[in-house]
């Protein structure tokens, strides 16, 4: 077990259908402790769904995903227990509308890790302060601009002290001039090392942040590498085609 | 001041006179012109007097039943709701089949057999059995078979409101590692229950009105009341158009209400 304590996330053996559609086909991934890895590929490429499998969001059809040690797929896991370990954010924030910003920071905090009421402001507050909008506190999302809007649903995953924080196309939904603000963030989680996975369309974070990129094609990793060799020296043709496809703009 | 003066004027030449009183709520003046008529015919003629003063004391039991009836409604809907979009094939089958019986047999029939038949059968069950001596007020025994019929109706619009709340709110509850029903309890019901309220507000006024159909129960509610009064005094005109105008007050004040409630919702938004 030695050599797999320096692992994070373990993927063996994924699979995934929806019906008649194979979503993710066998994918092998192994992410390390305080590792960040970026996931491109085109759209309906399955990396959404690797993402979401490894907190169960999707029940994996096979395979098996090791969380920190912990087999999700053991019936004696408890998947709750596990997912307050892995953040998410998601391509369309999914704030709770109803509560103002900081109960969406605390709410988790109470109900779930039954943190003291007090203490669960103070962390929030304190992550909120890491995003840079403390001063939004008591506005309610809708008010707040989909940049912003982001942070706050990072300062919630933030909030529950994760081992790892999964991002499923973070900046997807937002106006061009906010993308920055949120891979801003990002990019110093990223420093701080926590663990990320992130599905993106990012070229330039991929670079910066990653230390390793995956592609993914047609529910398949196709290639996995360093951010400095996968986009100059691609390896595979479909690699090479797809990076072609959106460099070209 | 001149300025918005000016531009009042201008506003106002818009529209044309015809425009202007497509705008105003004849109906509503309709309506009001025929209670302020009961009223004084109430105070100036006796025998709509006597009718009234008869009538009246059904008031409070139409009100207790209504509210009572709500309550429980509401309760019973909210189960029913949750248990028809259940993963659980058990609450799921049980809950269409409550929603299904009721939408399929007519509402003055149901009110009969809970009224005479279910609840009699329960609490003659439960006394033989126990050696008690339950015996259910009548305005409770109204409550339970409005309750009965309203929660399946209130089932499909609890189930309307949690389906209306986008999927991605109850994955963000489970990936901070809410458990389903803290989900459900913390997230989705408050943003559901405040999407239905204007359509639960409507079932109260339509409970209301069909909590005249307790009178088949000999419940003493307005109805009840009207018919007692009329069966004694053959006072028919006089007895039914006070009972009429009597609901007519009470649900306009009330649709009235929730009109302005939901204006405010919308500018809320």
């Amino acid at each position: 077990m030695a050599e797999t304590s320096h692992d994070m996330i373990v993927i063996e053996g994924l699979h995934k259908l929806f019906g008649d559609i194979h979503a993710v086909k066998d994918v092998n991934l192994r992410i390390r402790r305080g590792e960040v890895v970026v996931i491109i590929g085109p759209s309906g490429s399955g990396k959404s769904t690797v993402l979401r499998c490894i907190n169960h969001l999707e029940e994996p059809s096979a395979g098996s995903i090791r969380f920190d040690g912990v087999h999700l797929e053991d019936p004696a896991t408890d998947i709750n227990k596990v997912r307050t370990d892995v953040g998410m954010v998601f391509q369309q924030f999914n704030l709770f509308p109803h509560l103002t910003v900081l109960e969406n920071v605390t709410i988790a905090q109470t109900k779930v890790r039954k943190r003291k009421e007090e203490e669960a402001k103070k962390i929030a507050m304190a992550q909120l302060e890491r995003v840079g909008i403390p001063d939004k506190a008591d506005k309610l999302p809708i008010q707040l601009s989909g940049g912003q809007q982001q942070r706050v649903a990072i300062a919630r995953a933030l909030a529950m002290n994760p081992k790892a924080i999964l991002f499923d196309e973070p900046t997807s939904a937002l106006d061009p001039e906010m993308v920055a603000e949120v891979l801003d963030v990002m990019l110093g989680l990223a420093k701080e090392g926590m663990t990320m996975v992130v599905v993106t369309h990012e070229m330039g974070f991929a670079r910066a942040a990653a230390d390793r990129v995956v592609f993914m094609d047609h529910g398949e990793v196709v290639e996995i590498d360093s951010p400095e060799v996968l986009f100059s020296q691609p390896k595979h043709e479909r690699t090479q085609l797809f990076l072609n496809q959106i460099l070209q703009h | 001041m001149a300025i918005e003066f000016e531009q009042g004027r201008i506003g106002d030449g818009e529209l044309s006179l015809s425009d202007r009183a497509s705008t105003i709520p004849w109906w509503l003046i309709g309506i009001i012109l025929i209670i302020i008529v009961m009223v004084l015919q109430i105070i100036n003629n006796v025998e709509y007097r006597r009718a009234y003063d008869a009538i009246i004391p059904g008031l409070q039991l139409t009100i207790y039943a209504t509210i009572g009836g709500f309550v429980a409604a509401s309760i019973i809907g909210l189960f029913a709701g949750l248990g028809r979009i259940s993963k659980n094939a058990l609450f799921r089958n049980l809950a269409t089949a409550y929603i299904e019986f009721i939408r399929g047999v007519p509402m003055l029939v149901l009110i009969i057999v809970s009224g005479v038949v279910l609840i009699p059968t329960v609490t003659d069950g439960l006394n033989q059995s126990f050696g008690l001596d339950i015996r259910i007020p009548e305005a409770i025994r109204g409550g339970i078979a409005l309750a009965v019929v309203y929660g399946a109706f209130m089932a499909e619009i609890f189930r309307a409101g949690v389906e209306s709340i986008p999927k991605g709110q109850m994955e963000a509850a489970r990936s901070v590692g809410m458990t389903h029903g803290q989900a459900m309890r913390y997230i989705v019901l408050p943003q559901a229950i405040r999407n239905v309220l204007p359509a639960l507000g409507n079932d109260f006024i339509a409970m209301l009105k069909d909590s005249s159909l307790l009178s088949v129960l000999a419940v003493r509610e307005l109805t009840q009341q009207a018919k007692l009064y009329t069966g004694s005094s053959f006072r028919y005109n006089e007895g039914y158009l006070v009972l009429t105008v009597l609901y007519l007050t009470m649900t306009l004040v009330l649709s009235l209400l929730l009109q302005w409630y939901q204006r405010r919702l919308r500018k809320g938004e």
